[in-house]
C-alpha cells in the first residue's frame, strides 16, 4: 500500500475541502485513518504520484470524481456475512416483525445488496416477504446500480452457499437464483419489495419510520463525531423497540445514544430501541 | 536506533506464526509496558477462537478490539477476523472491511502503516513466519518513520516467505530466533 505516496495530514485537509466545495460530499468526519488509506488506494490505482495531481483532476474532471467516490468508499460486501449474525435475526428478530401487518427494514450503506438479498430469503422463508418493503440505500450510485441487476459473480457462490447454511438455511440455495456461465441472478421476485435509492448518511435526513435497520460494517469508516449524529438519525428512523444491527466488531460502548437502547444479542451486535 | 522503549509492538505473522507467538505470549512479564497488537492472518468465515486459544498462553487476556476502542498500554489485542486494523491519531482502533491484501483480512501491512503514522519512533513492527509477501512494505514504512523492526529468522521460519521478502525490504532490520524476541521487547 505505501509504494511512495505519502500524505500529509494538511494535504488530506484540502483534498477533503475541494470534495465538499465542488460535489457536496463531506468526509470531514470520515475515520482519518482509513479514508486516508482508501485516498492513496485510488492513487495507485489512477497511477497518480502526487497529491498535485489528485486535486488538479478532482477539480478539472467531474468523470473522475465519479470513478474517485466509487473506488473510495470500501464495497466489499457478501451474503449472509457472519452466519451467527443471520441466524440470530432468523430466530430472534424475524419472528418478533411477524406481528406488524406491514414491515418496513432499512439497509443503511447496502453496498451492491449482497446482504439484502440474504434478508429477502430470511423473510421469504418466515412467509414475511409479501408485506416487506425494504429500503436499501447507499451514498455510491454505482453500486445501487449493480445492486438492483441482483448479479453475482460464481466463484463467490461457494462461500454465500456455506454461509446461508451456517446461518440456519435448510432450503436449496440455488433455488433463489439463476445460474449462467460466470455469474448467477438473483430471483427477481426476491426484490420485488425492495427500492434501491441513494442516501447520504452524513449529509441526508431520515425519511420514514423502520422495524428493523442494518448498517453494518458502516459506522466503521466514520469517527466517533459522526458516528454519534448518524447513530442518532439511526435512532429517530426506528419505531419503539425497533431493532438496529451493526456489523460484528461495532459497539455502542462510546457513544452518546448508548442508554437509549438495549442490547438483544450481544455478540452479534444487535440491540433495541427502549421507548 | 530508538532510546526510548516502544508504546506499541504489533506482531504480523502468518502459517507458522502462532506456535512462535504463543512461544512469545508465554514469556511475557505481566506488567509490559506497550501495547502489543496481534495480526494473523486468519482463514475468512471460518469461526475462529484464537482469541481465547492465545489467551490460554498468556496471563494476560487477548481482545479482540471494537471499533473506535482505545490503545492502552499492557493490553494484548488481536486483529479481528475479517477486519483490517488501523489506530487513529486520538490512539483508538478503526477497523476496515475493505478488500483482503494477499488474500487476507486482516493484513499485516496496513497494521505496520497507521501505527508508524501514530506512534512514529515509538513504533515496534515484528514479522515472524508466512507464505507470503505481506507486511514487508509497512515494515518499511515503519522503519522509515523512525520505528524498529524486527524479523523472525528466516532459518527458524516454518515458512520463511514473509520474513525474507520483508528483510529484501528492510534490509536494516533486526534479525531474531523465536526465543531471542522477547529479551527484544525490552531491549534498547
Amino acid at each position: 500500500m505505501n509504494d511512495g505516496i505519502d500524505i500529509l495530514p494538511h494535504e488530506i485537509d484540502e483534498i477533503i475541502q475541494v470534495i465538499r466545495e465542488q460535489y457536496g460530499y463531506d468526509f470531514i468526519d470520515y475515520s482519518r485513518a482509513s479514508f486516508t488509506r482508501r485516498v492513496k488506494h485510488c492513487m495507485q490505482r489512477a497511477g497518480l504520484k502526487t497529491m498535485y495531481e489528485l486535486r488538479y483532476h478532482l477539480i478539472n474532471e467531474a468523470s473522475f470524481f465519479a470513478w474517485f467516490l466509487q473506488t473510495l468508499t470500501v464495497n466489499v460486501t457478501e451474503m449472509f456475512r457472519d452466519p451467527v449474525f443471520y441466524r440470530q435475526l432468523r430466530e430472534t428478530v424475524i419472528p418478533r416483525l411477524a406481528s406488524y401487518p406491514i414491515i418496513k427494514i432499512w439497509h443503511a450503506g447496502c453496498a451492491t445488496g449482497e446482504e439484502v438479498y440474504s434478508m429477502a430469503i430470511l423473510l421469504k422463508e418466515a412467509g414475511l416477504l409479501d408485506r416487506t418493503r425494504i429500503y436499501a440505500t447507499d451514498i455510491n450510485p454505482a453500486n445501487l446500480e449493480k445492486a438492483r441487476k441482483g448479479i453475482i459473480p460464481l466463484n463467490a457462490m461457494k462461500e454465500y452457499t456455506a454461509n446461508y447454511t451456517r446461518s440456519g438455511g435448510t432450503e436449496d440455495f440455488s433455488s433463489y437464483y439463476e445460474a449462467h456461465p460466470d455469474h448467477v441472478v438473483i430471483r427477481p421476485e426476491l426484490l420485488q419489495k425492495v427500492v434501491f435509492s441513494q442516501h447520504n448518511l452524513v449529509t441526508d435526513q431520515m425519511f420514514n419510520e423502520f422495524q428493523l435497520i442494518c448498517c453494518r460494517n458502516v459506522l466503521i469508516y466514520f469517527n466517533k463525531n459522526l458516528q454519534n449524529r448518524v447513530l442518532r438519525l439511526l435512532y429517530d428512523s426506528l419505531v419503539p423497540l425497533g431493532y438496529l444491527a451493526l456489523g460484528m466488531k461495532e459497539s455502542l460502548l462510546f457513544m452518546d445514544i448508548q442508554a437509549e437502547f438495549e442490547s438483544i444479542n450481544e455478540s452479534s451486535k444487535i440491540f433495541r430501541r427502549k421507548h | 536506533m530508538n532510546s526510548l522503549p516502544p508504546e506499541i509492538v504489533v506482531v504480523g505473522g502468518s502459517a507458522g506464526s502462532v506456535s512462535v507467538i504463543i512461544q512469545l505470549l508465554e514469556q511475557l512479564p505481566q506488567d509490559f509496558p506497550f501495547a502489543l497488537v496481534l495480526v494473523i492472518h486468519r482463514q475468512k468465515s471460518v469461526p475462529s477462537e484464537m482469541d481465547k486459544v492465545l489467551g490460554f498462553s498468556s496471563n494476560i487476556e487477548v481482545i479482540e478490539p471494537n471499533d473506535k476502542d482505545f490503545v492502552r498500554a499492557n493490553r494484548i489485542y488481536l486483529a479481528p477476523q475479517n477486519y483490517h486494523l488501523l489506530i487513529e491519531q486520538d490512539r483508538t482502533f478503526s477497523l476496515d472491511y475493505s478488500e483482503a491484501i494477499y488474500y487476507s483480512r486482516p493484513a499485516i501491512d496496513p497494521a505496520f502503516e497507521s501505527a508508524a503514522d501514530v506512534y512514529g519512533s515509538r513504533a515496534m513492527g515484528i514479522l515472524l513466519s508466512g507464505a507470503n509477501q505481506d507486511g514487508s512494505q509497512g515494515l518499511a514504512y515503519l522503519v522509515q518513520q523512525g520505528g524498529r523492526a524486527i524479523v523472525q529468522e528466516p532459518q527458524s521460519c516454518e515458512f520463511p516467505a514473509m520474513p525474507l521478502a520483508g528483510l529484501q525490504v528492510v534490509p536494516q532490520a533486526e534479525v531474531a530466533k523465536p526465543a531471542e524476541l522477547i529479551n527484544r521487547l525490552f531491549s534498547l
